[in-house]
This record gives C-alpha cells, sequence and structure tokens, in this order.
C-alpha cells in the first residue's frame, strides 16, 4: 500500500513550518507520522501537500520552569518513557508512555502528534486530562495556552484551528503527597486502550484533598469522571469508599461500542479501572 | 515531485531522488535492493519491517524515506561482521529462534535495540521490546532463548 502522491516541504524552525502551512493551506504537518502515514496508506487521507516538523530543534527535549515541566511537541513516547527527569517531576507520564503501542512505535510517535490527532483509544489524553496539562499552540494570531479541559473536542477534533502547530505541552510538577496511576485495558490485537484511566490524587493527613481522573478509549473524546472526582474530596481513599464512588460511575449511554467491546462492558471498565488506578496512586501518595 | 536524499545504509552512503511517498522500507527493498527486510503486514502491527534509524528500532513500512534523508540506517544485511554472525544472528541459529525466518530480520533488529539499552534483560523484559513484532511459526520461545543467548555472549564480548 502506498498513498497518494503528495509534495513534501521541509521545515527546520517554527517560523518556517508556520510560514509553510500559511503558503499551503490544505497542507498536513507530519510528525511522526505513525497516526497519518498509516491513514495515508489507506488513503482515508489524502493531504496534497505534507510539512514535516520532524526536525525542528525547538520542538524538542523536556526542560523544568518553576513548578511546570515543559515538554517539547516532537518528544518521543521514548523519551517520555526513558526520561529520568520526567520520572522524579512527572512520573505519570513515563508510565503511560510506556503503554504506548510497542517500541518501535514509541521511537517515532510524538506526544504533540498524539495529542493533536485525538485518536479516541489514545493514552496520552487521559493524562493531560488528569494532570490539568495546557497546551501550548502558535498560528498565525500568534500564540495561546490552551487547558486540556477544553483541549479535546470530540472524535480527532482538538481546539487547535487550521495553521496552528503545538508546539509544547505543560504539566504541573508532582510534588510529595501527591499519588499517579494509569490503568489501561489494550485492546489485544492493536495495543491501543479500549479504555485507560489516569488518575493523580493530592493527599493531606490521609484525606484526599484533591482529585483529577481523565479517561480515554470509552467515548468519542477523552473526559473527566468529575462525579467521582467530588464524591472522593474530603474521604480516605481505602478500598470500600473508593468502590462505593466508582460503582456504576459511568453511563454506557454515548459511549464507544465495536465488535471487541459493547458500551456496557466500556462502562464497566471504567469502573473496574478508575478503582485500581485510584488505589494504586493513594498507596503512592502515602 | 522528487525530492533529492542522502541516507547511509549498512555503512555505505547512496544518494537518491524519490517521491515523497516512497516508504524507508521500499526504498530498502526496491531503490537499493536489499531484500533482507521484509513487509508483512504493511499496517505497522508486525515488525516484519523494522530496521534501525540512527540506532532505533523503526517500522519501515510506516516511515517516508524523505524522513530518513540524512540517517544511518542498519538493516539484516549490516550486522555480520568479516563473514562472522552477529551474536544475535547467531543465537536464533544456536536457539532454532525461526522456521520460515520471515519474521527473523525484524525480530533481530528489535531485539538489537533492546540489548542497546539493556544488556541483561529478563525474559519479561525481552518480551516486551519485542511486543511490535508477530511470529506465525515459532511461538516466541526459542526467540526469547536466542535474545537471551546474545546478551550473554555480548556481555562477555564486552
Ligand atoms: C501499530 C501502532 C500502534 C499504536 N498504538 C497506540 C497506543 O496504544 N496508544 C496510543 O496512544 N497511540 C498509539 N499509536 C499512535 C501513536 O502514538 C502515534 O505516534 C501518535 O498518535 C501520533 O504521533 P505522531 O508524531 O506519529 O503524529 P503524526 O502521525 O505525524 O500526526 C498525527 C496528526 O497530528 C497532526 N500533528 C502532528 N504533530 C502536530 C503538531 N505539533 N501540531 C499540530 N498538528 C500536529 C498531523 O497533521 C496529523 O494530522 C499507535 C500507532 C501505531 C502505528
Ligand atoms: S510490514 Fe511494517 S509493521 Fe508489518
Ligand atoms: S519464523 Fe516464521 S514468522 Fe517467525
Amino acid at each position: 500500500m502506498y498513498p497518494a502522491s503528495f509534495n513534501y516541504y521541509r521545515a527546520m524552525t517554527l517560523q518556517e513550518a508556520l510560514n509553510l502551512l500559511r503558503q499551503h493551506p490544505e497542507a498536513k504537518v507530519l510528525a511522526g507520522g505513525h497516526s497519518l502515514i498509516p491513514l495515508m496508506k489507506l488513503r482515508l487521507a489524502n493531504p496534497p501537500a505534507l510539512v514535516d516538523i520532524g526536525r525542528i530543534a525547538e520542538l524538542k527535549g523536556i526542560r523544568r520552569a518553576d513548578g511546570t515541566v515543559v515538554i517539547g511537541a516532537l518528544t518521543t513516547h521514548r523519551e517520555v518513557e526513558f526520561s529520568e527527569e520526567l520520572k522524579q517531576w512527572c512520573p505519570l507520564l513515563p508510565e503511560v508512555a510506556a503503554h504506548i503501542g510497542d517500541p518501535p512505535v514509541r521511537n517515532m510517535g510524538t506526544i504533540g502528534g498524539s495529542l493533536a490527532h485525538a485518536d479516541p483509544a489514545a493514552d496520552y489524553p487521559a493524562a493531560m486530562l488528569a494532570l490539568g496539562a495546557t497546551m501550548k499552540a502558535v498560528g498565525p494570531g500568534g500564540e495561546r495556552m490552551i487547558a486540556a479541559d477544553e483541549f479535546f473536542l470530540g472524535m480527532l477534533t482538538t481546539a487547535l484551528q487550521p495553521g496552528e502547530i503545538l508546539t509544547e505541552v505543560h504539566v504541573p510538577v508532582l510534588g510529595k503527597g501527591t499519588g499517579w496511576a494509569y490503568e489501561k485495558f489494550p485492546h489485544p490485537a492493536s495495543r491501543y486502550a479500549v479504555v485507560g484511566v489516569a488518575v493523580v490524587v493530592r493527599v493531606e493527613n490521609g484525606i484526599c484533598r484533591e482529585a483529577r481522573i481523565g479517561i480515554t478509549g470509552a467515548a468519542p473524546r477523552a473526559f473527566r469522571a468529575t462525579n467521582v472526582e467530588q464524591a472522593l474530596a474530603g474521604k480516605r481513599l481505602d478500598e470500600a469508599t473508593v468502590r462505593a464512588a466508582t460503582e456504576n460511575m459511568v453511563s454506557p449511554e454515548g459511549l464507544l461500542s465495536d465488535p471487541f467491546a459493547s458500551a456496557a462492558y466500556r462502562a464497566h471498565l471504567c469502573a473496574v479501572l478508575t478503582r485500581r488506578a485510584l488505589l494504586r496512586a493513594a498507596e503512592r501518595a502515602g | 515531485m522528487k525530492v533529492p536524499v542522502t541516507v547511509t545504509v549498512n555503512g555505505q552512503v547512496y544518494q537518491r531522488e524519490v517521491e515523497p511517498r516512497l516508504l524507508l522500507v521500499h526504498f530498502i527493498r526496491e531503490v537499493l535492493g536489499l531484500t533482507g527486510t521484509h513487509v508483512g503486514c504493511d499496517t505497522s502491527q508486525c515488525g516484519a519491517c523494522v530496521v534501525l534509524m540512527d540506532g532505533k528500532a523503526v517500522k519501515s513500512c510506516t516511515v517516508f524515506a524523505v524522513q530518513a534523508d540524512g540517517a544511518q540506517i542498519t538493516t539484516i544485511e549490516g550486522l555480520a561482521r568479516n563473514g562472522q554472525l552477529h551474536p544475535l544472528q547467531e543465537g536464533f541459529w544456536e536457539m532454532h529462534g525461526l522456521q520460515c525466518g520471515f519474521c527473523t530480520p525484524g525480530m533481530i533488529l528489535a531485539a538489537y535495540d533492546l540489548l542497546q539499552r539493556n544488556p541483561n534483560p529478563t525474559d519479561e523484559e525481552i518480551r516486551h521490546a519485542l511486543e511490535g513484532n508477530y511470529c506465525r511459526c515459532t511461538g516466541y520461545h526459542n526467540i526469547v532463548r536466542a535474545v537471551r543467548y546474545a546478551a550473554e555472549k555480548l556481555r562477555v564480548q564486552a
């Protein structure tokens, strides 16, 4: 299988990429290509032009600015998985990255590409919601910050506008008293998430001060389980409390359904995986 | 549109003009004639097409040749030295890590990536590292043994 013909433009700087996208409004951005190329080979996507951003140095790397970790959009899943800095600053992300696809996929795929693509079964979106991440986008109208809660709009749809490039992901440094976990039920063939649940909890003297829960795979877009978050605030995260808060937490209505997993089964997985993730996160919070 | 690319494959520099849609696996197999790299599923699943790009295992059916411009590629043809099999190749031979052999080049290069990072992997780590490589013949057991064999041999050599 080979894609339809397209014109290829390579940008070496962010400014060059923005200019190329302005000159070729019909072009698509190419990062790692691990969502886009399979779609192009199936001819489900036939962009007449690609702007390759894969070599733009300013979009790479992981750094810390006070209480925030800044991750360049081109950072590969493998770099996140093995980053010693992230293991210290925001260990939820290496845990999530290790669940994505398989090692060769993780060597090419990027965090920016995964978020911009917004596959309903992708892993990172759940983590972005649980962390309260912010995406930085740069476009013809300048740059703006988009909260994760406002970023994922629907199936393969984000708040990014045509001509805009996602440049950075900002996540908080997870401090003492914070616990995290990612629980995934992978599709046995594709390894994508049938359901994936990311959890971040802040615990003080054994009491949950804040819980954030992001769920991917279940619905057309990743979403937060705010009902469970609220039910747990001010409570002890013991097995009985967590079980009570997660039982029937999601209604099957509006969930995805396919021959492998019905909406009702996905709703069940949401409850089971959220419970497991919360208990593991609580243990880590100490 | 044709685009010039310069790719170093197994130490040899190749300059060619390619269509942007040409996949790296077809560049390797059809333009350069190195047919040790296989196409299995052609849908990014099976890992038969795995090569090393700048030292990292990638599925070459899901990379455009233009993305490999300037890169160092290693294929199965580039592993043996002076007629001497690489310890991974030797391991697959000694441990019967193959039957039809179709998956073997990809398996070996994915395992190569693992052993660079982790010279002493557990069986579980070997299995996880080869998650993106399917074998329809062996049942995987002997593949794990082959990688363990190579790991031991490489540690002794180092
Ligand atoms: C076999 C296989 C298994 C996989 N399994 C999983 C899995 O289990 N979990 C999972 O989460 N993912 C999985 N993936 C997807 C993988 O994580 C992709 O790498 C990722 O979704 C896309 O990242 P990319 O850099 O390859 O983006 P590309 O494919 O290059 O781009 C994807 C889309 O995003 C746009 N885009 C890319 N970067 C930017 C940017 N910086 N700004 C604006 N737009 C941009 C592109 O125009 C395109 O529309 C799998 C992929 C494969 C091939
Ligand atoms: S042929 Fe590339 S992954 Fe199967
Ligand atoms: S030996 Fe036949 S597919 Fe692996």
